[in-house]
């Protein structure tokens, strides 16, 4: 019976997963979105726990209501600081998926008597969970603290030399590990391997961010975000449970989709991100003359642009820094009563993260028909 | 034994049906879609419940109960602030 129950809500849920993500096609209807979402999540969660073998009432209502307490003040971040705030939550959803990786592994070897539930198939999956657990854990964490500007993690990307050799070292002991793991699971040595491929992975991800900069955050993150959802789907193909694949298969796409665009935008391809060679090249410092400007009031720029038809303005993520969307906007206003039609273009990486600027700018109240 | 093919074909469809609707997504709303997938993708709650629940010894439920809270966390400010920034977005 309650088998029944968590295969019709595993169903169901992906169902609501899926037109959540499908009303996300229209300012119009995306809250509804979020609506399908929540009740999506809900029903997974509640089949889950009203099945038998969950008995500690007591852990599960503590550890959700933790979450409560720090999830609701990360959702009023200001606007800014949302970029860091994804990549936290990157990180949270990779450390999730390592510690459910290393429970499974502790508990196989605890059980059965030559370790029966070591199959090569979810062996495998177990090793590529706990080490996009951890890479997205550590690597997520080290975005949000560049991002978030934290003292002690460099802002500037550092390199040095042979460093794509090393991280590559990095990950390939981390790999040779794992396939030994597959293929002698039960030797006496699987328990130290473990937990030196966990460390591994969390060193990795921390070389794999050293040398990015901030203005190659929107594809880190992008990339961070798909590596997220891929570890849910070991997960599911670890723990034998679909939905976990559906909706990590959902993550995973749309954070391949989001790196594809930001790569495109930036005149990069694919691979070159994919193969961590991002980040490289960003010797090329423009020392130009120093310009004049003028300061000019927002009435005094309305009256200078007054006689033209269409104008285009081109935010960057300086308005950000300098919170100027707001006075962006006042300038709209001045505009828009002189009936000069206002248009804004953004370039898919201007700011911090995919699609930025249109938030902040939809903060500053800017109707999104005249983002373009 | 599990039916580990029929896993993988799962994996493999809801991948295109992902590539499918995620192109479809507007343009304006990249930051809250990827907040929305942070929330959707927190899924793995089910999983970190099923060890955090579970009868196991205190250490493997401690190791579930970390992994609950983050992603109880994910699924609270996901869903949250995906919904604070929709609200922005207003035609007039």
């Amino acid at each position: 019976m309650t088998q029944a129950i968590a295969q019709v809500a595993a169903i169901a849920a992906t169902a609501l997963f899926i037109f959540a993500l499908y009303w996300m096609n229209d300012p119009k209807t995306a809250r509804r979105g979020v609506y399908a979402g929540v009740l999506g999540m809900a029903v997974a969660v509640l089949a889950t726990w009203v099945q038998p073998q969950i008995v500690h009432h007591g852990w599960i209502l503590a550890a959700i209501a933790a979450g409560f307490v720090v999830g609701v003040p990360l959702s009023r971040v200001p606007l800014t600081a949302v970029p860091q705030r994804t990549a936290l939550s990157h990180a949270f959803g990779g450390l999730a998926a390592g510690l459910v990786g290393a429970a499974e592994f502790s508990l196989w070897l605890r059980e059965g008597p030559g370790g029966a539930q070591f199959t090569t198939f979810r062996t495998s999956a177990l090793v590529v969970e706990v080490i996009l657990g951890f890479l997205t854990f550590t690597g997520s964490l080290m975005a949000a603290g560049k991002l978030q500007e934290v003292r002690w993690i460099p802002q500037r990307p550092v390199t040095y030399p042979g460093q794509n050799f090393v991280n590559l070292g990095v990950l390939g002991a981390a790999l040779v590990l794992g396939v030994l793991l597959v293929l002698h699971p039960t030797a006496p040595a699987a328990r130290t391997v473990f937990p030196v491929i966990m460390g591994l992975a969390t060193l990795f991800g921390v070389l794999l961010i050293i040398p990015i900069g901030g203005a190659d955050m929107p594809t880190v993150i992008s990339i961070l975000n798909a590596y997220a959802g891929l570890s849910a789907v070991a997960m599911g193909f670890v723990l034998d449970n679909k939905l976990l694949v559906t909706a990590g298969a959902l993550d995973g796409s749309s954070g391949l989709i989001l790196s594809i665009i930001m790569c495109r935008a930036m005149n990069r391809s694919f691979a070159n991100v994919l193969f961590g060679a991002f980040g490289t090249v960003q010797k090329v410092k423009v020392i130009g003359e120093q310009k004049e400007w003028k300061q000019e009031s927002i009435e005094g720029a309305a009256q200078l642009l007054e006689q033209a038809r269409l104008v285009v303005i081109i935010p960057g993520y300086g308005m950000a820094v300098a919170q100027a969307q707001h006075k962006v906007r006042e300038l709209y206003d001045q505009l828009t009563k002189r009936g000069v039609t206002v248009q804004f273009a953004i370039h898919p990486v201007a700011g911090r993260m995919p699609g930025h600027m249109n938030v902040l700018l939809a903060e500053a109240n800017i109707p999104y028909t005249a983002l373009v | 034994m599990t039916d580990y093919w029929s896993m993988v074909f799962v994996f493999v469809l809801a991948t295109f049906i992902g590539l499918g609707v995620i192109r479809r997504v507007s343009r304006l709303l990249y930051t809250p879609l990827m907040s929305l997938t942070n929330a959707i993708s927190a899924i793995a709650v089910v999983g970190s419940l099923a060890v955090a629940g579970a009868d196991h010894p205190t250490s493997i439920r401690i190791l579930g109960a970390v992994a609950l809270f983050a992603s109880m966390t994910n699924i609270v400010s996901g869903f949250l602030i995906t919904y604070r920034m929709l609200r922005m977005f207003k035609k007039q």
